[in-house]
């Protein structure tokens, strides 16, 4: 966990997986969790603008200071995870984190 | 029509980066003046896609949001190259963005349908050579 401690409390119900920003912007709804792979500030930009509350980055992937503060200052979680989109993915659905609730 | 609110904008085009930082600042205001999320969301969204449009094709440009009680007006104008083509950039997946565009997350060609999806009005003028102005509606509920 890279920031935002203080917000572990908050609940999320479901969570998207994508590299191409766009296409988050354009199929996501009410989403509350971006795991992704891409490492930029617009990552942290695109989960503003989806009100979502937290963002995994995968495959290793670590996000500069000036991307975890752009997201500490909005109060967005951020996690880094050695695990491959498709892993991680798999394992939250697995546990429950299911696209239909929310 | 005569208590509109204005919020002006410019698009530096010389920064990725802080592409975006307009769109955040319109969700804030649009935040504190009341709208309901779902207008606030879309409004950010289309603006934020224009946003990079400019910054990608255009060396930047200006933004200009109109905020009336019914509705949310969105204007960008750049002094790019233009639209060769509108239906054709209007076709999801279409782009003309370059691979280092793709690799920062965007040019995956759902700028412009995005931008269509999220607003109830768009209309697009582009001369090739002069530039390119998109005006979008939003309609509060």
């Amino acid at each position: 966990m890279l920031c935002c401690e203080d917000e572990l409390d908050v609940q999320i119900h479901n969570a998207c997986g994508s590299d191409m920003m766009s296409d988050v912007l354009a199929f996501v709804k009410d989403q509350t969790a971006l795991l992704t792979g891409l490492v930029n500030p617009q990552v942290v930009r695109t989960a503003m603008m989806m009100d979502m509350r937290c963002i995994v980055f995968v495959r290793g992937k670590t996000p500069t200071p000036e991307i975890v503060n752009l997201a500490k200052d909005n109060h967005i979680v951020v996690l880094a995870s050695p695990l491959r989109m498709y892993e991680a993915c798999g394992r939250l659905y697995a546990n429950h984190l299911a696209e239909k609730e929310s | 029509m005569s208590d509109e609110l204005k919020f002006h904008f410019d698009v530096h085009g010389d920064n990725f980066t802080s592409a975006g930082e307009a769109s955040v600042e319109v969700k804030k205001k649009l935040r504190q003046l009341g709208f309901p999320p779902d207008v606030i969301r879309r409004v950010s969204i289309a603006m934020y896609e224009g946003e990079i449009n400019m910054v990608i094709h255009a060396r930047g440009g200006e933004a200009d949001v109109l905020v009336y009680p019914d509705r949310i007006v969105i204007v960008l104008e750049d002094h790019g190259p233009g639209i060769a083509n509108i239906d054709l950039a209007m076709q999801e997946g279409y782009s003309t963005a370059p691979d280092s565009v793709r690799s920062l997350g965007f040019g995956a060609g759902m700028g412009l349908p995005n931008m269509k999806r999220y607003t109830e009005e768009m209309n697009i003028e582009s001369t090739v050579g002069v530039g390119t102005k998109i005006t979008m509606v939003v309609k509060v509920q």
